[in-house]
């Protein structure tokens, strides 16, 4: 399923499944895309930050067409405790490694993968990062 | 620091199309005037090969390479080196004008980041400035590519540096005939293509970056994105559309004028330091 924003219309929350992970994607060459996500997070409860949410940043092959600086970015993970991905969606190899990547990390968060939890995994990448 | 206004007075006004260039490998200042003869020479030659810019009469192409002494930042950076390529018309050798068709200046302003770490062969001078055909750049770069072991590229500008030179310089203290700040837009993903152009009045914009800026003289990230954010605001308030969705791709305002393919045009000289020192900061991210 795929919003442009946070909250998503009431009027189908009966018809709704259970929301295993949620990907804020992030496009580096647009500061408003940041905005935007940073004003969908206070729609997102608690309980998603355990493991459930992650960070895409697309864009990034373009340097020279940065309108953000990736040190937000890093710092908005860090305060929201959960994993930032960067990748760039123009390029078909990268764009298929980062699918099957979050492919990974939902089967982790819907408890699809035996003895593996959604925060586990999470705080296994989280001190990955931190070296 | 004290850098003479005359002497640096045709760098003003032009629009100079920028590069990085990696440390000039065995560079002697002693040798400038070798340099200018190989230069020429290599220039001649090329033209024989038919690579020639001008079609027609054939014109001597003369070479000047000079030293500009108090063009650079720290003591630890080298002076500038400055290229000059003149038509000189074999009718009347004597009286008749060379005409400049090209110049190009290498420099290095606070460059201490990179010549820091780079062994004693090497200098750095990794700002490059051209202002002519493209055909006498790449002309000169090849030269300089094959005599001293460097590699020249085109340095962009990224919306978020563009954005960093409207905060720094649209704060600063105008003359009467200050012209207004412009930031020009191009809307992606359009079947035809769409450029927004944003003119703000200079002293509207100085007294918003005036509330913003906390401490005169220096400037933080929070402060630029804070600026640009009131900027993208107004815009939206008036007319609906999210510029901080789109590319910022050119800034104008009364003392830089900078497009992001790496194009600057600095108008006065006051400021002529502060802008070389961001570009070379631009130039050495760029190398590293």
């Amino acid at each position: 399923h795929i919003a442009t924003s946070l909250p998503l219309p009431s009027e189908r929350d009966h018809f709704r499944p259970r929301i295993d992970l949620i990907v804020f994607m992030i496009d580096i060459k647009s500061k408003y895309s940041l905005k935007n996500v940073e004003a969908s997070l206070a729609h997102v409860d608690a309980s998603f930050f355990l493991g459930k949410v992650c960070f895409l940043v697309t864009g990034v092959g373009r340097v020279n067409a940065c309108s953000i600086e990736t040190n937000a970015v890093c710092k908005l993970g860090e305060a929201y405790c959960s994993p930032v991905l960067f990748c760039e969606l123009e390029l078909e190899g990268i764009r298929v490694a980062t699918a099957q990547r979050l492919l990974r990390m939902l089967q982790i968060c819907a408890g699809h993968i035996p003895g593996v939890s959604a925060l586990s995994f999470v705080s296994l990448m989280r001190t990955f990062d931190d070296d | 620091e004290n850098v003479d206004p005359q002497k640096t007075a045709f760098l003003l006004r032009k629009a100079w199309t920028l590069y990085s260039v990696t440390p000039l490998y065995r560079f002697h200042r002693a040798r400038l005037r070798d340099y200018a003869r190989l230069l020429s020479a290599f220039i001649a030659a090329e033209k024989q090969k038919g690579l020639a810019v001008e079609v027609g009469v054939e014109l001597d192409v003369k070479v000047v390479v000079s030293s500009l002494a108090d063009l650079r930042g720290s003591e630890q950076d080298q002076a500038a080196v400055l290229v000059q390529l003149s038509l000189r018309s074999q009718a009347s050798s004597r009286n008749s004008e060379d005409k400049l068709v090209w110049s190009g200046w290498f420099c290095s302003v606070y460059g201490d980041d990179l010549s820091e770490n780079v062994p004693e062969d090497f200098t750095c001078l990794p700002l490059f400035l051209t202002h002519g055909a493209e055909s006498y750049t790449s002309m000169v770069g090849s030269w300089f590519q094959k005599t001293f072991d460097c590699c020249f590229r085109r340095l962009a500008i990224s919306p978020l540096n563009l954005s960093w030179m409207v905060a720094m310089w649209a704060g600063c203290k105008l003359d009467r005939a200050a012209s207004a700040v412009e930031l020009v837009f191009s809307v992606p993903r359009l079947s035809q293509p769409l450029d927004i152009s944003y003119a703000i009045h200079p002293e509207d914009a100085k007294a918003l970056w005036d509330t913003i800026q906390k401490t005169p003289g220096e400037i933080t990230q929070e402060e630029v994105d804070v600026f640009m954010d009131c900027l993208y605001a107004h815009f939206h308030r008036h007319f609906k559309i999210h510029l901080s969705a789109a590319k910022l791709v050119k800034i104008s305002t009364a003392v830089v004028s900078a497009h992001c393919d790496g194009i600057v045009k600095i108008l006065q000289s006051q400021y002529l330091p502060g802008a070389l020192m961001l570009l070379t900061e631009l130039a050495i991210s760029q190398i590293q």
